[in-house]
């Protein structure tokens, strides 16, 4: 059990770094993707990414992972609100 | 004096909105209307932030029936929030999320009843009332105001419908994508539809799934109002495009290429609109068919300068209009790209002096301009880059200041830091030596493999 727990949190470390290194690649940011917090806000201040850059990622991310981002609340970019929660989204609903 | 109807659909059953799949009725409008109008803050300007296009409509509405007037600005930032008080200090702000503007008085969209047992009757509107006013970014800092009388608002989108064939027939639904607090989301996604007995969707959908979805979830016919960057992002999605009967696109022209693959992938046609804040809407064109632009019948171009100006038909002043304009004929045109002081990033307008002003205004900013390069391909968006002398501040002090004033599609990539700007001798700043500045720091950047 606990063995389990350890290797999906390796696993989303993984993909989180890769999301990470999509982000920097796509968008040209000037930071490297491991000094991307897990809980830095992608949006607005922290990474200070805007609604075109989301834009953006989201076709990245789709094509890499074979799926379709889409709000998963009222606010459309609340998925961006850090670098683990559009990883856990990725990770629910990736096809490849 | 003339009036307006607030709305121009006549039987009681007819549709006006579409809400997560339930159909609004004239009277259910005209019933909310008249609620939210009933519990309105006595001051006389309203701040309507609601993101559901069917909450703004009734904001929109409720405030014309009790004779305020509804505050557009460019973009929310805590310095847009404090002008707008300094504007008009009986500023009130309608929103329907939790994500409100605190330092306003707010006013929380209310629960309304279900449905209105007595026919409601539609209010007839003065049409020299002022209805609303949108801001643009001023030169010096200060938003500029751009008042618009109902009469204007309502000549502009009676104007619009007749354009794009979409006075009388079936009743279409309207889907947009852009929000309806700006000059073209207001005209082409609530406007047109209340004043041409079209239905709008109530939905703001944004990735392209939703998009596809709320467009699927619309009845038909159909017509998706949208720019160059969300038609481009669907495009590339590789979805399956629901059923529209013809797309608008405004802020910002496409390319030919990006409007054919458009018109090939939904099998409609693509019409561009043209306008501006000052101006509202004031042009169309196909451009698969051709690069002109045709004016609204009875407006008129003149030039003073090096300006264009627009007058005539529903506008009341005449304004000068922001790009480089070539008549055709009297009523065609061809745009050559902005006027040099002017950025436009994916739809939202600010001035290089407007933004060289706040970013100077920083506490701890000695020097500074902003710089925008060349754009390479219309369907790219180019971002701004900036220059700045501020020895005492971090970038990310920096970054968070300007957060605070301007939108941040304008935020510097990259900002780069350095000990003085390339002046000449009469303190000018050639775009020439910014441009040398700012790509030789990137060519070191990257050979430097410095972190930044």
């Amino acid at each position: 059990m606990s063995q389990n727990i350890s290797s999906t949190t390796g696993n989303d470390a993984a993909l989180q770094l890769e999301i990470a290194e999509l982000m920097v690649q796509a968008l040209n940011l000037e930071v490297s993707a491991t000094e991307i917090q897990s809980d830095t806000p992608l949006y607005g201040s922290g990474l200070g990414l805007d609604s075109i850059d989301i834009l953006e990622i989201a076709l990245v991310v789709s094509k890499r992972y074979g799926l379709q981002l889409r709000a998963d609340s009222e606010n459309n970019h609340h998925i961006f609100s850090s670098l683990r929660n559009l990883t856990e989204y990725v990770a629910k609903q990736r096809t490849r | 004096m003339p009036t307006f109807p607030l709305v121009t659909h006549q039987s009681p059953d007819q549709v006006v909105a579409w809400q997560q799949g339930v159909a609004i009725s004239l009277n259910k409008f005209l019933g909310d209307v008249a609620h939210l109008a009933a519990v309105l803050p006595a001051g006389g300007h309203m701040l309507n932030l609601c993101s559901d296009r069917y909450h703004f409509s009734v904001g929109l509405a409720s405030a014309i029936v009790s004779g305020k007037i509804s505050l557009l600005p460019p973009t929310i930032t805590p310095e847009t929030l404090r002008q707008l008080q300094a504007f008009s200090a009986d500023v009130f702000c309608l929103h329907d999320s939790d994500h409100g503007a605190a330092e306003l008085h707010q006013l929380r969209y209310p629960v309304m009843p279900q449905s209105y047992p007595a026919t409601l009757e539609i209010p007839q509107i003065d049409s020299q009332q002022p209805a609303a006013i949108l801001f643009t970014s001023g030169s010096s800092g200060t938003p500029l105001p751009h008042p618009k009388s109902w009469g204007s608002l309502v000549r502009n989108v009676r104007a619009q419908a007749e354009r794009l064939g979409l006075l009388g027939g079936a009743a279409r639904t309207i889907v947009g994508t852009v929000p309806p607090q700006h000059m073209y989301g207001l005209e082409s996604t609530v406007l047109l539809a209340l004043q041409s007995g079209h239905a709008l969707s109530s939905a703001h959908p944004f990735y392209p799934a939703d998009i596809c979805s709320a467009i699927e979830a619309a009845p038909m016919p159909r017509v998706l109002v949208s720019t160059p960057v969300h038609l481009k992002s669907l495009l590339e999605a590789e979805l399956d495009m629901p059923a529209v009967e013809m797309i608008l696109s405004a802020t910002a022209p496409l390319s030919a290429q990006l409007a054919k693959a458009v018109e090939m992938r939904f099998n409609a046609p693509l019409l561009e609109i043209y306008g501006s804040t000052e101006t509202g809407q004031i042009a169309t064109r196909r451009p698969t068919q051709t690069p002109e632009w045709q004016l609204f019948p009875g407006l008129r171009l003149t030039r003073q300068g090096e300006r264009m100006w627009a007058s005539g038909g529903h506008v009341e002043i005449a304004a000068a209009l922001n790009d480089v304009i070539e008549t055709t004929t009297d009523n065609r045109f061809l745009l050559h790209g902005r006027m040099a002081d002017l950025v436009n990033i994916a739809g939202k307008r600010s001035s290089l002096s407007s933004l060289n002003h706040q970013l100077n205004a920083i506490p701890g900013v000695l020097d500074g301009a902003f710089y925008m390069p060349e754009e390479t391909s219309h369907d790219h968006v180019t971002r701004l880059s900036a220059c700045v002398v501020a020895p005492v501040l971090s970038r990310q002090a920096l970054i968070a200041a300007l957060r605070k004033r301007i939108d941040p599609v304008f935020l510097p990539r990259p900002l780069l830091f350095v000990t003085a700007l390339p002046r000449n001798s009469t303190g000018k700043l050639p775009r020439e030596a910014l441009r040398m500045l700012i790509e030789n720091s990137r060519l070191e950047t990257s050979a430097s493999d410095h972190p930044a």
